[in-house]
């Protein structure tokens, strides 16, 4: 996270200062457009061997900071640094470098590989664009690369419906890896599986991350999986940062309001999450096209009070971590009541 | 007498390369106000045997049991008249993707007063009144605007809780829920979950939760039952089952979950994959995953009787217990 200064002198594989989007939408021929603010000042940086993870529900921004990550969209405004090279001001020559350097696994593994092709062409792909090998060089690390993600290389002529749904997601992760990207972008990439393949996944992912030294940017509604996996923990709510830090911090210690309520309702074995108490949400998700006035999480909010609904908070650093919330400071006072009372 | 009692239930779907036995001699009781959680993973039977309790496995899939007895009466030997009083009526079913399992061209109201009409015989004003207490009990917030809305104009866990209305219209004694909030986040997810465990108290139905994950089993069920590969391999007290299960695969299953490995660097995982149609084993189905197997569990698992539940497998235990001595 920015926070450590030893961090900044190295290069980040990754760092994002203020990525916002926004999108048009069409409200019929007459009407002006309406704008949704998709993504709003998100601030990061990702190292090498270090996991980012996005965590919100659906609709929160997370797929839409990850398309920007992965350069499948420009954003809005913002700055995007990729080991050292400004996405916005690069060439098309620079550009086509970081696209290699950035690539993504899908959270569908059933469509997200084409059934008209062999294994051998789904993964030859990136190089057939990208390199001047020939084909048989191609076809050598094609092979290379199945052994590595734990298929068996014979495989290489087989089609994607001949699989299991964990070893599709395989075949997704080996296509990502062909061009030896430094930056994953995963979107998901074990909501779509069962508990035991889910953790062959995530183990692969591990022992990939560990060798490689690749750097993730992990998109996830599962904050048991999050837990697991992730170095760093960013909470997004309607396109807004709510609370941001490693993960300790944040799973031992929740000071935002979401973020408490999000490990307080996710379900787990009779134990819960530590420092979780249960809670449940009233209400849903607001429409991101209106968002509410002032803190955007203020109409959920348990805590919320007059000013959260008049003004936004800013994100700020406290008990290190970084905030977006007026009442940070009595949420403080209150855990360290409730964790002195336990004890 | 239990509400719901099957026995050798069998499911199978016959095709060009052989016999896929979905469900495989499912044995399960449940007693009236039960909350039985089915757990497995995906393509382990766990909706299919509630898919055939209910009348809905579709051609050409057959179905047989030695019984399939709903308050006394065998489902599968009444009359079509009889089965269609019962299923709908005392058991009810919600289904996994709201969004999809309401019809998009039908109003609320038509949708929740179509089964009031048909199986209690009110007229379209006492229906209507009654879908109204519905989707207010459900928590709904002004029922009456609601009533007139269709499917498009909600939101996923709006449809869902109109799907709970639905299925509790007619005050089912049984209430089968197929991985109701596997669509919805998570905090989306744990209002559907309370809203279930108060409407399961408040009616005292029964209810059995079909689930993949472990988690919402655990906040909700009673007993939970795990299949694998169409046979039910362990069924016990929702505690016992969490603290010390008995057959490997629950055991395998419970520590392939992120949760139970906090500060390791690697999940446990288990071997293999679920036995396709082609591949069953001969013997216990699980045996070729199974870090316990010995040469006996190439013959089929028999089913011990444990104080609190059943296990289907050769050498039952608890694996704690082997590592603590």
């Amino acid at each position: 996270m920015s926070a450590t200064p030893a961090q900044d002198k190295s290069t980040a594989v990754v760092q994002a200062q203020g990525l916002s989007q926004i999108y048009r939408i069409g409200q019929g021929l007459l009407r002006p457009a309406a704008l949704l603010h998709a993504a709003q000042n998100l601030s990061f940086r990702i190292d090498a061997g270090r996991t980012l993870a996005v965590v919100g529900e659906s609709g929160c921004g997370k797929s839409t900071l990850a398309r920007m990550v992965a350069l499948a969209e420009a954003p809005a405004s913002g700055s995007l640094l990729m080991g050292g090279i400004q996405v916005a001001g690069a060439s098309g020559a620079q550009h086509s470098i970081l696209r290699q350097r950035v690539q993504m696994v899908f959270q569908n593994p059933y469509a997200s590989l084409n059934p008209r092709q062999r294994i051998g062409q789904i993964l030859q792909g990136p190089l057939q664009i990208n390199t001047t090998l020939n084909p048989q060089a191609q076809r050598v690390q094609a092979a290379q690369m199945l052994e590595q993600v734990g298929l068996r290389p014979e495989h290489i002529d087989r089609y994607p419906h001949m699989f299991s749904g964990g070893q599709r997601q395989r075949i997704a992760i080996a296509r990502a890896l062909m061009l030896s990207p430094s930056l994953l972008v995963a979107d998901e990439p074990v909501s779509a599986l069962d508990v035991s393949i889910q953790a062959q996944i995530l183990n692969l992912l591990a022992d990939l991350q560990a060798s490689l030294g690749l750097a993730y940017l992990f998109i996830s509604h599962d904050l048991g999986v999050v837990r697991h996996i992730a170095h760093d923990v960013l909470v997004m709510y309607l396109g807004h940062t709510m609370e941001q830090g490693d993960k300790k911090t944040i799973f031992e210690r929740p000071l935002h309001p979401y973020t408490q309520a999000l490990l307080g309702s996710t379900p787990t074995l009779r134990r819960g999450f530590p420092g979780a108490k249960r809670m449940v949400l009233q209400g849903e998700l607001p429409s991101p096209l209106a968002p509410p006035s002032g803190c955007v999480f203020s109409t959920r909010c348990p805590h919320a009070t007059l000013r959260c609904h008049k003004e936004r908070p800013v994100l700020q650093a406290f008990h290190g971590r970084l905030i977006a919330c007026h009442e940070a400071a009595t949420l403080a006072e209150l855990t360290v009541v409730a964790d002195t009372g336990t004890h | 007498m239990p509400l719901l009692d099957i026995a050798g239930l069998y499911v199978d779907f016959p095709s060009h390369q052989g016999v896929l036995h979905a469900v495989d001699d499912l044995r399960l009781q449940l007693e009236a106000g039960e909350v039985l959680g089915i757990v497995g993973e995906s393509g382990s039977g766990k909706s299919v045997s509630m898919m055939a309790l209910m009348g809905l496995i579709p051609f050409p899939g057959r179905v047989r049991a030695q019984h399939l007895s709903f308050a006394g009466q065998d489902i599968l030997r009444v009359n079509e008249t009889t089965r269609r009083s019962i299923v709908g009526k005392d058991i009810a079913m919600i289904f996994q993707d709201p969004m999809t399992s309401l019809n998009p061209c039908f109003t609320v109201e038509f949708q929740i007063t179509e089964s009031l009409r048909l199986h209690k015989g009110l007229t379209r004003k006492q229906a209507r009144l009654r879908a109204c207490e519905l989707l207010e009990q459900v928590g709904i917030a002004d029922p009456i605007k609601r009533l007139a809305a269709y499917p498009h104009q909600l939101s996923g866990g709006m449809s869902q809780r109109v799907m709970i209305a639905m299925a509790i219209a007619c005050q089912p004694k049984l209430l089968i829920a197929d991985e109701p909030t596997t669509a919805l986040d998570v905090t989306v997810q744990a209002q559907i979950l309370d809203l279930l465990a108060t409407l399961q108290k408040e009616q005292d139905m029964a209810m059995v939760l079909i689930s993949h994950n472990l988690g919402v089993v655990s906040e909700v069920a009673q007993r939970v039952a795990v299949m694998y590969a169409g046979q039910i391999v362990e069924s016990q007290n929702a505690q016992k089952i969490f603290d010390a299960p008995e057959h490997p695969y629950t055991q395998a299953l419970l520590q392939a979950m992120p949760e139970r490995s906090s500060g390791q660097a690697r999940l446990h995982t288990i071997a293999g994959m679920v036995p396709g149609m082609l591949d069953r084993p001969p013997g216990c189905l699980f045996a070729p995953r199974c870090s316990r197997a010995q040469a006996q569990c190439a013959t089929p698992a028999p089913v011990h009787n444990t104080p609190q539940g059943q296990v289907r497998c050769h050498l039952p235990g608890s694996a704690l217990e082997e590592q603590m001595a």
